[in-house]
């Protein structure tokens, strides 16, 4: 693996990780759903930097060429970041289904209870 | 609602205390009963943060004002709506109770006397001082020392027990964490951070607590590992950040 390809994929991986705290620090992005990203900055910082680790991985995979093996491992992680995202819209569209639900009641019961004061 | 705001006692500063519950209707009776034995003026204001069990009809009937979350918020999610009422109704003081029992409210003067002699926004009460019996697994001791150590570092003031949830809260910490507390669980450590940051005064107490009433902590070997990462993220980018808001005085 040319030495050009780590440089670059460590560069990549520095930048992810200063955005992602930067956006941390300012509050627009919430600790539970940074974790993720910070492991997948971490994880291709890590094997960019060490090269004879990810060697070894593209031997264990079968994957000829090194370089490739941090792209795939890369896309893993940004699958598993994905998936994450998934369960949590499905829990916000939860969430906002049962607020939307007990705001209608809420509203039932101020009405009824304005009429009965008017009454 | 019992008592509006503008009954309030003029000499003394209103008293509420928040417990949050989750699924805890085997004790949540038991501790709104002693809460009142105590009888130090305290309004009891249950924050059921989606039990599915009888916890918000018990502590209805035992005579505590109940909020029902529409769903599980977390711990610190459930004591910022305990801290948002109380700055609603004009509240002095706030303490936070657990619900299991582990609290005891014959301790609230000594973590309240701080509060009532103005030396402090935000006392806690540490497991870790004076008399300790504090009985818990190693690692979990060991953990709480950890993070002890590491927060006080972070803020400059030797603090012996940050994941403490028997607190109480005077009128600027209450009026600062109505609109900026952590959320999610194991939030002491990270709003012991933010206080110490934006201007509260923190002292600890020594308090003592007794076995729970129900149940085990709800805590298991993957979830610590990763909340401990969590709040150490925290507390890392907590040192970076400057303060949501004001302290209003």
């Amino acid at each position: 693996m040319t030495l050009r390809v780590s440089i670059f994929a460590a560069i990549a991986a520095a930048i992810l990780l200063v955005t992602v705290f930067e956006l941390m620090r300012s509050r627009r992005l919430q600790e539970r759903y940074a974790l993720l990203w910070l492991l997948t900055g971490l994880v291709v910082l890590v094997l960019a930097v060490w090269r004879g680790l990810l060697g070894r991985a593209a031997d264990i995979t079968g994957i000829a060429y090194p370089p490739s093996a941090l792209f795939v491992l890369a896309s893993f992680f940004i699958t598993l970041v994905l998936l994450h995202y998934s369960t949590v819209i499905s829990k916000l569209s939860e969430q906002n289904t049962i607020l939307a639900q007990r705001l209608a009641l809420l509203e039932g019961r101020l009405r009824e209870a304005e009429n009965e004061s008017e009454h | 609602m019992r008592r509006g705001s503008e009954g309030a006692k003029p000499t003394r500063l209103r008293r509420l205390a928040i417990v949050p519950a989750l699924n805890e209707a085997g004790s949540i009776e038991s501790v709104i009963r002693e809460i009142r034995a105590e009888d130090l003026d305290f309004e009891v204001l249950v924050v059921d943060d989606g039990s599915s069990d009888a916890t918000a009809a018990l502590a209805e009937a035992a005579g505590a004002q109940v909020m029902r979350l529409p769903f599980n918020l977390g711990i610190g999610g459930a004591v910022q709506t305990g801290l948002q009422y109380a700055r609603e109704h004009d509240f002095g003081i706030a303490v936070q109770i657990d619900a299991d029992g582990q609290h005891d409210p014959s301790q609230l003067p000594q973590l309240l006397a701080p509060l009532v002699a103005e030396e402090a926004d935000v006392v806690v009460g540490s497991r870790f001082l004076g008399e300790r019996n504090y009985k818990a697994p190693l690692v979990r001791r060991i953990g709480i020392r950890v993070f002890a150590a590491i927060v006080s570092a972070v803020v400059g003031q030797p603090l012996t027990d940050t994941s403490s949830s028997f607190r109480a809260f005077g009128r600027r910490a209450i009026a600062y964490f109505a609109r900026d507390y952590p959320h999610g669980f194991v939030e002491s450590v990270e709003a012991t951070v933010i206080a110490a940051r934006c201007g509260l005064r923190l002292k600890e107490v020594p308090v003592v607590m007794r076995q729970r009433v129900m149940g085990q902590s709800s805590l298991t070997l993957p979830l610590s590992i990763y909340y401990s990462i969590k709040v150490l993220v925290a507390v890392f980018v907590g040192i970076f950040r400057r303060n949501a808001y004001e302290l209003e005085d």
